[in-house]
């Protein structure tokens, strides 16, 4: 299927699902279903780096909130409209993205994973001692009631996210049909052999890392208008951290499907466990999940479901897939 | 270019006609362990040379040395005039130098076919030969096909065994259409059938036009596919020439026997 | 900024025994990552743990935190040989330990803390102890003995620890398994088992070092965070596995932190040991004393 094909299907399923929420009635559907498209971009955004290059980041918190700071740090000086603001916390987000890259990416990739813990705590901080963004006592967004033609205001953010998540998953798909995804997984599998083949290994993680940053960014950007009130512990909160990391590891990694498949499922368990028990609960099941899935089904839903139907590797991950039962070959 | 014994002297006549490849006193060590000590060697286009020692002679140190995987602390290294330094291993793969790995290292999560077609994706198609989808395609059909390996092209490399395993190295190597080809213990484990067939398609690929540096212990290879042979033994060379003359020196006997 | 000679040497004093105790917490990763090469980020939530578990025992039975962790040792010993197994054969064993291994240990980490917050709700915990609350004044020093006294048993448990490592069998076996594993299948010693005992060694100094966290600063379930940063930080600063350098590492950037909170507030501190990892693995990866 040619991109254009798909954007515009995925398009038209996010319309109906938009028309079916208005249909819904019920205003707490926007507010749950943002969060969980904002999940579907986080988790595919990890992906990228993660899944496909195998370098793992721990600090999604951080690059979500750079995004969300970032409107902050405007909406002080002159309030813009949402778009622009979004391009603005993505390339915020894909600058820093970039330049952490550049200074650990030689490194390997348990270094590297550390090294973004570091840098999210790092850029807490710095948060934190900025007092023009609000520092510790948090920043106020004044949301606005409504907007045209939307109406609710609510409404229009979810839409933006919706579009936002179509975004992440055509990025997310183009790369991995194109030189970029077999480059990607050359990295992932054997970073000397890549080399050996030609493969610019430092250029393509730099990449890598670049657009994961600017998609958390943008994802990040609208965030300040959803809640309102904005604190640097919520915001750089470890349930970013796991959630972009349980997501994609849950649903999958391989492929774009199973970020996709993780967000929608954990994201909405989340949203109805939150309300019905307790914030707690709901993160020790995240944890538990990731865990369970980590030791027992390493190839996420998407791998179960394949092994299921015991398919061909080529037609519905994509071309890579990994067994975990069978002993690696691999030296 | 014929003398037995590698000498300073006959170095520097060596290195007056500047090869496909030029190594000039390369030195490597790992802490206190001198790896490589003082290689001078030079590989003129078209070569067909066998490179030969004992286990932890530093052969795939030196191969690591000059295609860019460990970077070497002494000397300089020159691939067609160009000097290597501070190259990455990409770079010089681009250039036209290309090895495969004493223990295999294919792309575990990725078919047979889908490892051909890294080099090509990277290598070739970065040099700018405008190559079409279809091109690249059937490109990896004959490279899979020319190491017998075309009826497993949508495996993955874990249902090969050890030897073909040996062949998807060859052929990816070969996938990058390099200048030099540096096959490294490609035959260890294979039948003598399958070693011929790979003499073969060395010779092949020799007749081409790329120069091909073999490292072997199996000396009945060596012997008839060298028309050169450079022996190391403890990260020095201690032989460079004839194939013939090589094996009767009385150092290189003393480096195996005693 | 007030400079004050005063000031610049009890921060300097206070630095080098919050190092001492910044080692006791780093050591078991310097074993597990430094020597063993595993990404044990969850480390910091057994210190957590291991402060609990001294915290219910001190508060029910008044026994001394100290004590509680020594005899908890061997407890903490086999849930460390525990995890080892389970991470040995999901994803040693099958070569994937670099994402999901890394996802496992974040996961532990999580569970950890939030079982923890669930039991025992969000509220700061803290033990009691003689040693907790007199301050030894020696001309312009002051030094808290709920400072002192882990500082002097921290330096002990490296100690012992170093003893361990250098002079019995087990020990060497453990160094050797991060450097030669046939070597070791060779001398009939299976490297497997050696990581798990390593493993758990690694984990038991955790229970140690939680006795001396809850005794320094009072608790709370998430506190083990503001850890991870700072005790990789060490461990790669320290050189990866050099006990000696684990020390000298962490009073290095016990001594910054310190200076940092006197001179500049305490709420730019966390930046401090982060910022050093980064600028350490940035620079110079082998650290200080670096193999």
């Amino acid at each position: 299927m040619r991109t254009p094909v798909f954007l515009l299907i995925w398009l038209v399923i996010a319309a109906a699902v938009f028309a079916g929420a208005v249909f819904a009635g019920n205003d707490y559907v926007f507010f749950a279903g943002y969060v969980v498209m904002q999940y579907v971009v986080l988790s595919t955004a990890w992906n990228i780096l993660g899944g496909y290059c195998g370098y793992v980041n721990f600090g999604s918190a951080a690059f979500f909130a750079l995004g969300a700071y970032s409107t902050v740090a405007i909406y002080k000086f002159y309030p813009l409209p949402i778009p622009l603001l979004l391009v603005v916390g993505g390339a915020v987000s894909g600058l820093v993205g970039f330049g952490m890259g550049y200074l650990t990416l030689r490194l390997r990739g348990a270094f590297f994973a550390i090294a973004t813990l570091a840098l999210a705590v790092v850029l807490e901080t710095l948060v934190v001692n900025w007092d023009y963004v609000g520092g510790s006592r948090g920043a106020y967004i004044v949301r606005p009631e409504e907007i045209y033609p939307f109406g609710n205001y609510v409404r229009y953010l979810f839409l933006i996210m919706m579009g936002l998540a179509v975004g992440a998953i055509t990025v997310a798909r183009l790369i991995e049909r194109s030189r970029l995804g077999y480059g990607f997984a050359t990295i992932r599998d054997d970073e000397l052999a890549a080399e050996a083949c030609g493969v610019p290994t430092l250029q393509l993680k730099l990449i890598a890392t670049t657009i994961s940053g600017a998609l958390m960014g943008m994802a990040g950007a609208p965030f300040p208008y959803y809640i309102g009130y904005l604190q640097p512990s919520s915001t750089f909160g470890l349930e970013y951290a796991v959630n972009s990391i349980a997501m994609p590891l849950i649903g999958g990694t391989t492929s774009w499907v199973g970020p996709l498949v993780g967000a929608v499922l954990l994201g909405s368990l989340q949203q109805i466990a939150t309300v019905t028990i307790s914030s707690a609960v709901n993160l020790l099941i995240v944890g538990c999940l990731l865990v369970g899935f980590v030791i027992v089904a390493p190839n996420g839903i998407i791998g179960l479901v394949h092994k299921y139907f015991q398919r061909k590797p080529d037609d519905f991950v994509g071309r890579r897939r990994v067994d975990p039962d069978a002993p690696e070959a691999v030296p | 270019m014929t003398t037995a014994i590698g000498s300073a002297k006959t170095d520097s006549m060596t290195r007056a006609d500047a090869g496909l490849l030029d190594i000039d006193a390369l030195g490597k060590r790992f802490g206190g362990f001198v790896a490589l000590d003082g290689i001078s060697l030079t590989v003129p286009a078209g070569e067909r040379l066998g490179l030969i020692g004992p286990n932890g002679s530093g052969k795939s140190t030196l191969v690591n040395c000059i295609c860019g995987t460990l970077r070497n602390e002494a000397g300089s290294v020159r691939f067609n005039g160009k000097p290597l330094d501070g190259l990455p291993a990409h770079a010089r793969t681009r250039l036209g130098l290309a090895r495969s790995f004493q223990l295999p290292r294919p792309f575990a999560s990725m078919s047979l076919i889908d490892n051909i077609r890294v080099p090509l994706l990277y290598t070739v198609a970065a040099r700018g030969s405008g190559r079409s989808a279809p091109d690249i395609e059937g490109r990896c059909a004959d490279l899979l096909r020319e190491v017998g390996l075309e009826q497993k092209a949508q495996h993955l490399p874990r249902d090969l065994t050890q030897v073909e395993m040996r062949k998807l190295e060859l052929a990816r190597a070969m996938a990058s259409e390099p200048k030099l080809l540096i096959a490294d213990e490609s035959m260890a484990g294979l039948t003598h059938s399958e070693i011929e067939e790979i003499l073969a398609l060395l010779l092949r690929l020799n007749e081409q036009g790329v120069t091909i540096i073999l490292i072997e212990h199996i000396m009945r290879a060596v012997m008839s596919f060298s028309r050169r042979l450079v022996v190391l033994v403890s990260g020095r060379k201690i032989a460079d020439g004839q194939p013939d003359d090589v094996m009767r020196d009385p150092e290189v006997e003393k480096a195996y026997l005693g | 900024m007030i400079f004050s000679f005063d000031l610049l040497i009890n921060a300097v004093v206070s630095g080098v025994l919050i190092g001492g105790f910044y080692a006791a917490v780093t050591c078991g990763v310097s074993i597990s990552f430094g020597i063993l090469d595993i990404v044990n980020i969850a480390h910091p939530a057994f210190i957590i743990l291991g402060s609990y578990v001294a915290y219910i025992f001190n508060i029910t039975f008044g026994i001394d935190p100290i004590v509680v962790a020594i005899v908890m040792t061997p407890a903490f010993y086999l849930l460390g040989t525990a995890i080892y197994q389970v991470y040995y054969l999901s994803f040693e064993k099958r070569g994937q330990e670099s994402l999901r291994g890394l996802a496992f240990f974040f996961g532990v980490l999580f569970i950890t803390e939030v079982t923890l917050v669930l039991y025992f709700g969000v509220d700061y915990r803290y033990v009691e102890a003689p040693y907790i609350g007199p301050t030894l004044h020696f001309r312009m020093l002051d030094i808290p003995l709920r400072i002192l006294v882990p500082f002097l048993v921290s330096l002990l448990l490296i100690a012992v620890l170093q003893l361990i490592l250098t002079r019995t069998f087990i020990g060497r076996a453990i160094m050797a398994v991060s450097q030669d594993q046939l070597a070791l299948r060779l001398l009939a010693v299976d490297p497997v088992r050696i990581k798990r005992i390593a493993f758990g060694i690694s984990i038991a100094t955790a229970s140690l070092a939680g006795a001396f966290l809850i005794i320094i600063q009072p608790v709370e379930p998430s506190v083990g965070r503001e850890y991870i940063g700072r005790v990789f930080a060490i461990c790669v600063l320290g050189g990866m596995g050099s006990l000696p350098g684990t020390v000298i590492a962490a009073m290095l950037i016990g001594i910054v932190e310190s200076l940092t909170s006197t001179f500049y507030g305490p709420s730019w501190a966390p930046a401090v040991s982060f910022g050093f990892l980064l600028l350490t693995l940035a620079v110079r990866p082998a650290g200080l004393l670096g193999r």
